[in-house]
């Protein structure tokens, strides 16, 4: 079991909440009357079998999709449309359920990449990369070298990153993520694809993440060992409804959860 | 001579790691004394900044408790901070117990408490974490300080202290008691090269470790007559990537660093260390040969992904480096041409790839620990970077014999060091004498009387000889595996083996020979090199039985022996153990079967004792020899294979061979 740090999540107050969403694609219902909340410093799980609807839920917080009912809540404000960007500035930051990096950049420039929203000092300046264009980039540096060293990838600093293994491409999503100091942080499959000792690493690191810096943590996951273990709360959704939400154990004893991972006879 | 040397080196008045450092933060003022490469940039510490971090960590710990005559524990990997702590330790008349960081918790616990340590420096969470769970066991440790905070935090802070809070007492103790600095460098003074200046423990193959106690004057002595034998100033450059708790590190990048005044850098992690050192470029280098083997297996592999131009200049050139760049870097006549194409090659081939080993300004770099294969070790040499052998102990702060400049041969390792006399016993045992020789193992006087003899020498544990040509010493094999023919020649089984060995076609060698008249020796071929020989040679064949006694395999392994045989007789001691009789095994050895250890050790006598029938033929003059043994599959049932198996007797040979060829 892991330790809590000084946040007490079961008295936090909502950072997101999502009220009776429904999002459709011409025809087809992607998610029904979904309402959940996000409470600060807390890492939410989002689980559900293929195709229940997680990653437009993710897509949806992050205003990569519009849903067309149903209300946002972020950091107490009601939000009806947001462009991703947008969002990015209101500080929500994520990962993509297939690593989109800059395959041809160093795995520093493309950590580097994500303070870019924090970059103040004009483009004229940025070009000649002097003066308070150098300063900022320092300061800019010395962040992104903290986030290097707290995610144990120094060795590849200076390496392509479509040369890097799988396992580590993942871990520099996280760290450009991470650049931008997100105060909700998506993450989509952070473990798909990986071996057991790269889950075990990025595991600890999510803890670390949220423990060291407060981030709070959405996350959607297959793994169900490593969501019991992570995760405060977990929220299911099975053909975009949501079935169940609660802690880790009423999840695991819960029926509609159990029928719909193991499938019943409808 | 000698007196004469201890003489100058004694005279020189700093004979204590803390009085070196204060003495370099005077002389080497503003000089580079350590780096770390943290968060990307290279920190520099100069040696007064060094002194003024010992002395409030010093003073720190002498705040929580920690008395002349204590140990101190100090668990990481290479960081400033550890290496300051065994020197803050130093200064209170403390010892340092350096423990290697990769030990699982149990190791941990016998070694604290062995040691008596009060106080334990840790590198980070997970070495607190290994403390932490064997803690009820741990009866003296008061205190546990880490260097890395991370994950730290909401631990119980009870016993467990920020290093850098421990350094941050120091000036508050100053402003308390104005005395401190006074006290803190009377406490130094106190301190005599004949003190108790760190305990190693050693992981010992058999039984638990031993901890091997040496005193400043052991350490500071042996380092002084290291710098002089390879010409060290204070300019070289190292890189500090090697177990604290390994006695090659604590001489290299500690004692030699303190009576040189040379830098120490410290790598941002352990894998970044080839990086590391390329920006570096370090000028004195140390690593066991499994790290020049894994540079030459990664060069090799890129160069067979490298473009066919690329790869055809690489193989030419390095072809050229094999034949003329050892002669060239002793200093030796060769012809223009040769030196032209080297020349050459050197900027087209050999500087970048010592670029990219990091070894652009390597002065001298050093390989022990283990024998390194010839051609790995020639392959460096060839490049033009001094690589040399060298052969030390804990139990002799590292130094015994090492290869002087321009006097490399690949298997031998070298003259004795400065200082050092050695001999060897009637049993082919090195023995050795030297001011580096230990105190004692710490709490064990049973173990020190079986390692010292009564006159001061020191057992190895090694069987060696001096070649007579060149007075240098070659290991040859553990001392208790030596034995003896009936006419007295060494037989050195494991010497005999590996140089079977080192043909491809031959994947393991056992050999007979004490209390026998004659050696003879059982192989197995290596499936893979012969199956592919065999391959391109039209031999047919079904099974690893029916190769391994195929008649012309038998031919080809022969003519090994016959190569091994020449090269044995160039050696005057070795000459009577040539190999008469051989066989090869119709089957593999397997750990699976117990013949061979985990690690992949031949087990001699379990073999002898399995193939009785095979060793008695070997002995009885018989052409062939049959038996069944017993053999266990995958699934871990047990069969039995018949096997009938050929003899061959080999010439011997008593014409030396030509030199270097048979290696």
């Amino acid at each position: 079991m892991r330790a809590r740090g000084q946040v007490d999540v079961a008295a936090g107050e909502a950072i997101l909440s999502i009220e009776n969403v429904s999002l459709a694609f011409g025809g087809v219902k992607a998610l029904t009357d979904v309402s959940f909340d996000i409470r600060k410093g807390e890492i939410r799980a989002i689980i559900g079998p293929n195709g229940a609807g997680k990653t437009s839920m993710l897509n949806v917080i992050n205003g990569f999709y519009q849903p067309q009912q149903g209300k946002i809540t972020f950091k107490g404000k009601p939000r009806t449309k947001m462009r991703p960007h947008e969002a990015a500035r209101g500080g929500i930051a994520r990962t993509f359920q297939n690593v989109a990096l800059f395959r041809g950049m160093s795995a520093l420039d493309n950590i580097m990449a994500g303070r870019s929203l924090a970059m103040h000092v004009n483009f004229f300046w940025q070009l000649l990369r002097y003066g308070p264009a150098m300063a900022e980039e320092v300061a800019h540096r010395r962040r992104v070298e903290e986030i290097i060293d707290f995610l144990e990838i120094a060795h590849i600093r200076k390496v392509q990153v479509g040369r890097l293994p799988y396992g580590l491409q993942k871990r520099v999503e996280l760290g450009r993520a991470l650049a931008m100091e997100p105060e909700l942080l998506l993450l989509d499959e952070p473990m798909a694809g990986m071996n057991l000792e790269e889950k075990e690493d990025m595991s600890r690191f999510i803890i670390d993440v949220n423990n060291q810096f407060g981030t709070t943590i959405a996350l959607i996951e297959h793994d169900m060992g490593v969501v019991m273990d992570l995760s405060d709360r977990v929220v299911v959704l099975d053909y975009g409804r949501k079935i169940a939400d609660g802690t880790p154990e009423q999840i695991k004893s819960n029926q509609a959860v159990i029928d719909a991972y193991l499938g019943v006879a409808r | 001579m000698q007196s004469a040397a201890r003489g100058e080196a004694l005279a020189q008045a700093a004979d204590t790691f803390p009085k070196l450092l204060i003495q370099n933060a005077k002389t080497l003022r503003g000089r580079p004394a350590m780096r770390h490469k943290d968060l990307g940039i290279w920190q520099t510490w100069t040696w007064d900044a060094v002194l003024d971090e010992v002395r409030v960590l010093s003073v720190g710990l002498a705040d929580l408790g920690l008395r002349r005559g204590d140990k101190v524990a100090i668990v990481g990997t290479n960081r400033p901070r550890l290496y300051w702590a065994m020197c803050a330790a130093q200064a209170l008349g403390a010892v340092p117990v350096p423990i290697y960081a990769d030990s699982v918790a149990d190791e941990m616990a016998y070694v604290l408490e062995h040691a008596e340590a009060t106080i334990a420096v840790a590198e980070d969470q997970e070495q607190v974490d290994k403390i932490l769970s064997i803690s009820d066991r741990l009866t003296r440790l008061t205190h546990i300080l880490y260097d890395e905070p991370r994950g730290l935090r909401d631990y119980d802070h009870a016993r467990l202290q920020w290093i850098t809070d421990v350094q941050a007492r120091g000036p508050k103790k100053l402003a308390a008691d104005p005395n401190t600095p006074a006290a803190w460098l009377d406490s130094v003074a106190q301190g005599q090269g004949s003190d108790l200046a760190v305990i190693l423990y050693t992981s010992g193959t058999t039984g638990r470790p031993k901890g091997v106690m040496l005193t400043f004057d052991n350490l500071i002595i042996s380092a002084r007559n290291g710098n002089r034998f390879d010409d060290l100033g204070s300019d070289e450059e190292v890189l500090a990537y090697l177990p604290l708790a390994w006695v090659g590190d604590h001489l290299f990048s500690y004692a030699q660093s303190y009576t040189a005044g040379f830098c120490v850098n410290c790598p941002e992690a352990p894998e970044t260390v080839v990086e590391d050192r390329r920006e570096i470029g370090t000028t004195y280098a140390f690593a066991p040969p499994r790290i020049y083997e894994n540079l030459l297996t990664l060069t090799m592999v890129r160069m067979q992904d490298a473009g066919a131009l690329k790869r055809a200049m690489f193989h030419y050139f390095i072809g050229v480096a094999r034949r003329w760049g050892e002669k060239i870097l002793d200093r030796e006549s060769v012809p223009l041409t040769a030196r032209l194409l080297y020349a050459l090659g050197n900027v087209l081939v050999y500087g970048p790839l010592r670029n990219r080993y990091g070894l652009s300004r390597i002065r001298v770099a050093y390989t022990a620990g283990e024998a390194i294969g010839p051609d790995i070790f020639r392959f460096y040499r060839a490049l033009g970077i001094n690589l040399k052998q060298l052969y030390g102990q804990t139990e002799a702060s590292v130094y015994i014999t090492a290869q002087p400049d321009a006097e490399i041969y690949a298997e031998s390792v070298g003259k004795p060091n400065i200082d050092v006399d050695i001999r060897i016993a009637e049993n082919g045992e090195v023995q050795f004498k030297s001011p580096g020789v230990f105190v004692g193992y710490y709490k064990d006087p049973d173990r020190t009387r079986e390692t010292k003899t009564d006159d001061g020498w020191v057992r190895t544990g090694d069987a060696g000889l001096i070649d007579e040509r060149t007075g240098h010493l070659k290991i040859i094999d553990r001392a208790k595996d030596v034995g003896r023919l009936n006419d007295g020649t060494l037989f050195a089984p494991k010497y005999l083996e590996n140089k079977l060995k080192f043909y491809p076609n031959i994947r393991e060698a056992v050999a007979f020979g004490d209390k026998r008249d004659f050696v003879t020796v059982m192989l197995n071929i290596d499936p893979v090199a012969v199956g592919s020989w065999a391959e391109r040679n039209n031999v047919v064949y079904g099974t690893y039985q029916e190769l391994a006694a195929h008649p012309l395999v038998y031919d080809m392994l022969e003519a090994h022996v016959r190569e091994v045989n020449q090269s044995l007789a160039a050696e005057r001691a070795m000459a009577g153990a040539q190999i008469r009789r051989v066989l090869i095994l119709p089957k593999e050895l397997d750990a699976d079967d117990g013949e061979l250890t985990r690690t992949m050790k031949v087990r001699r006598g379990l073999i002898g004792e399995r193939y009785a029938p095979f060793v008695g033929a070997l002995y009885d003059g018989s052409k062939e020899a049959s038996i069944a043994t017993e053999v266990t599959f995958e699934d871990g049932r047990k069969g039995v294979i018949n096997a009938r198996v050929a003899i061959r007797d080999v010439a011997v040979s008593d014409q030396p061979a030509e030199m270097g060829k048979a290696a």
